[in-house]
């Protein structure tokens, strides 16, 4: 194909990742190496419990026995996990008291990243959480939420401050032995978010996390938790961005959602973590475990991932259906460009009776980027009358790229109902044509055909992030057509 | 309005379009009929800039600009529309939608303030009416799941939305029935003004008895072998176009 400006095209293609500043700051970065000390140490400067530093060990005792997974279908050489640094914080970071405190170059950051806080506090009635490397540095509108008993914080705090709640939940959606991964990062874990809607709450705005790495030879390990008690309601966003780095970069979070009587947890996520260039290099290593329990009856989750980010992509947000009449849903976009590779689904387990799950994957591959469904539904034999819809699609934006599919599906129940599909297509150049010949410049219809194909998934994002990540969508496929 | 001297077009090394001319001056209607494989489409593809067919020899001149220099979107964004033969569905994009990027992009080419979202609707419920086009389409996925009729119509739609200098019509006929094709022709011919200009390409005489045209030309073996008047396009429907076939090879030989 030969379309005309292809010239212009191939410069746009080579549009830099937007995000791939570094922040000039000061942090205050462990050796790299982990061993029992480093893990002591990261307690330490956590100022953690006892009980913390303990479970992190027997996690570490876990990991060391585990090996890495390698049944996904990409391919990259492994992390040296003793040259990575397991802390690192911006020095400054001392009790804020309000934000305006903040450190002036961590400020430049966010409004870098277009979370301004104050903006968000007036306009649209976001919480936000930003996670830069290992710390927490601004939580806000905590005050407004802690009138209706929600308690939206990092981590590290809600260590500190409801240990009894974190003690009581971590771990129990994603255990320490559930994978290499998720074993590591409990042995390591940093920072992260912690919510808790109490029961009969309906939580007023979007909760949102913004996740940054920033420094150099370094991991980024967090951990969110969720918790919906009875009756309640809450809608999550979570944002990722790293900056432009040589080295690959490892991401190993942990997110556990835990949905209890007729509670409903909406759980979206714009990913964007460095790609690498355009030659392949660089670029985050994306192996995260998210994972949704379901435990009362008529409980929902929901997960919206629009994944445009990271070299290597290992993700699978899944559903446990335990509630009688729970429902589960995954909602995801996934773009690979350039030397991408992302292996990523779901699984949607059903044990309770009357059990709904909705799956809905639309891949776009473009370059010479790898991209597969991976995705798990399982029916148990408690789960009367569970029902299953997945639909799988793959748009491919150039010949060079691929698309894989590998749905598994097990059926212990009579009563189930399970159906899938799966489309593949190539974009088409009488589509663009036809854009065209209405007056869309190339990136526009190329823009324009992609939302169209992944609306039914953007649809699913809270306004702003839709926007964002319609904007994202069009940005990382720019010129990608050949 | 268009002048195209001696174009000569080629599709993998397949030479389709060989010395083709022709002139429309603005408010003409110019009728191209010709047999299966005579270079009908691939002139109207010319025309609107499909870089599948590489241009090897000759000019053409649009508005006194050179055409094939101009990327596709700035052919239309200059007020070239092209009707399509086989209208393409863009699943999970809005008829509204697309039509407002494009009518957004075609004013802003030329100096136009954007449409407010009052004036967009009050311009699309006027110019739907124009081919009886039901509400409800204009809020579905462009083409996606329209019959035959419903793409035609939404075609001419598309057209009376972003009001063009020249209109080519690829076989809008093809696969219409009657009342789809008296639908399409009356909302052409609502369109006639003495400044905009028509090339209407087909195969059979039938859609001329409703846009009459002002020339017919005969295509063959990608070359215009004969012109006329509206009673060529009578002829040919009584002859057929072998006699056509014959006089070439005549002259050829």
């Amino acid at each position: 194909m030969a379309y005309e400006g292809d010239e212009i095209l191939e410069s746009v293609t080579n549009k830099e990742y937007e995000f791939g500043f570094v922040t000039d700051i000061e942090s205050d970065k462990a050796a790299p190496g982990l061993t029992e000390d480093t893990i002591r140490l990261i307690s330490k400067k956590k100022e953690e419990p006892e009980w913390l530093l303990n479970w992190r060990l027997e996690a570490f005792a876990i990991w060391q026995k585990m090996t890495e997974p390698t049944w996904a279908h990409v391919h990259y050489t492994k992390p040296d996990f003793q040259a990575i640094s397991y802390y690192s914080a911006p020095k400054k970071k001392v009790q804020l008291n309000s934000l305006d405190e903040l450190d002036p170059e961590l400020r430049k950051t966010m409004d870098k990243l277009g979370i301004s806080l104050e903006e968000q506090k007036r306009l649209k009635g976001v919480a936000v959480d930003f996670v830069m490397d290992s710390v927490s540095v601004a939580t806000s509108f905590k005050e407004k939420l802690g009138e209706l008993g929600i308690i939206f914080c990092s981590m590290s705090d809600a260590v500190k401050e409801h240990p009894e709640l974190v003690k009581k939940y971590m771990g129990t959606v994603v255990p320490r032995t559930d994978n290499f991964y998720a074993a590591l990062n409990s042995a390591v874990f940093t920072d992260g978010s912690f919510c808790y809607i109490p029961k009969g709450v309906r939580c007023p705005m979007e909760l949102s996390t913004y996740f940054r790495i920033n420094e150099g030879g370094t991991g980024q390990f967090e951990r969110t938790l969720v918790v919906a008690d009875a009756d309640s309601y809450v809608s999550y966003l979570e944002g990722c961005t790293a900056p432009s780095r040589d080295e690959n970069q490892l991401h190993a979070a942990v997110v556990e959602l835990i949905a209890m009587d007729n509670a409903e947890i909406k759980y979206s996520t714009v990913q964007n973590w460095y790609p690498g260039d355009k030659d392949g290099k660089g670029g985050v290593f994306n192996f995260v475990t998210k994972r949704g329990m379901c435990g009362g009856v008529n409980s929902k989750i929901s997960w919206t991932q629009v994944e445009t980010g990271s070299a290597i992509t290992w993700k699978y947000p899944s559903c446990i259906l335990k509630g009688d009449n729970s429902v589960g849903e995954f909602y995801s976009v996934a773009v690979t460009n350039n030397y991408q590779q992302a292996d990523t689904g779901t699984k949607m387990i059903h044990l309770g009776r009357n059990t709904k799950s909705t799956i809905i994957s639309k891949g776009i591959s473009s370059g010479k980027s790898q991209n597969s469904y991976r995705g798990l539904v399982q029916i148990n034999k408690s789960a009367e009358n569970a029902r299953n819809f997945s639909q799988c699609d793959s748009l491919l934006m150039t010949d060079k790229c691929g698309a894989h599919t590998f749905p598994y599906i097990e059926v212990k129940n009579k009563t189930a109902m399970v159906e899938h599909e799966a489309t593949t297509s190539k974009i088409g150049e009488d589509q663009l044509f036809y854009c065209q010949q209405r007056g869309l410049d190339m990136e526009q219809s190329i823009s324009m055909i992609v939302n169209g194909y992944a609306k039914e998934v953007l649809n699913k994002l809270p306004m702003e992030f839709a926007v964002e990540a319609q904007k994202l969508l069009a940005i990382s496929l720019e010129g990608s057509v050949g | 309005m268009l002048s195209i001297k001696n174009i000569h077009a080629k599709i993998e090394e397949k030479e389709i379009l060989r010395g083709l001319s022709l002139d429309v001056k603005p408010g003409e209607v110019h009728a191209i009929m010709g047999p299966n494989g005579s270079g009908k489409s691939t002139l109207a593809a010319v025309l609107a800039g499909r870089e599948d067919y590489e241009v090897t020899e000759g000019t053409i001149q649009y508005i006194g600009k050179d055409v094939l220099d101009m990327a596709p979107e700035i052919r239309a964004r200059e007020g070239m529309f092209l009707a399509f033969q086989y209208p393409v569905e863009i699943p999970g994009v809005s008829n509204m939608n697309f039509l407002k990027a494009a009518v957004g992009e075609i004013r802003k080419h030329n100096g136009l303030e954007p449409l407010s979202a009052k004036d967009f609707l009050k311009l699309v419920a006027e110019k739907s009416k124009l081919v009886e086009l039901d509400g409800q389409l204009a809020n579905r996925a462009v083409n996606e799941g329209f019959s035959g009729g419903e793409k035609k119509r939404n075609e001419i739609f598309q057209m009376a939305m972003l009001a063009p200098k020249l209109a080519i019509l690829d076989e809008t006929d093809s696969g219409l029935d009657i009342d789809a094709l008296r639908i399409v022709a009356n909302g052409v011919n609502a369109l006639r003004t003495p400044e905009r200009s028509f090339i209407v390409i087909t195969h059979y005489q039938r859609l001329l008895e409703y846009i009459v045209p002002d020339f017919v030309h005969v295509l063959y073996k990608g070359r215009i072998v004969k012109s006329g008047g509206k009673e060529l396009a009578l002829e040919l429907e009584e002859k057929g176009y072998d006699w056509i076939k014959e006089e070439v090879e005549t002259a050829n030989a």
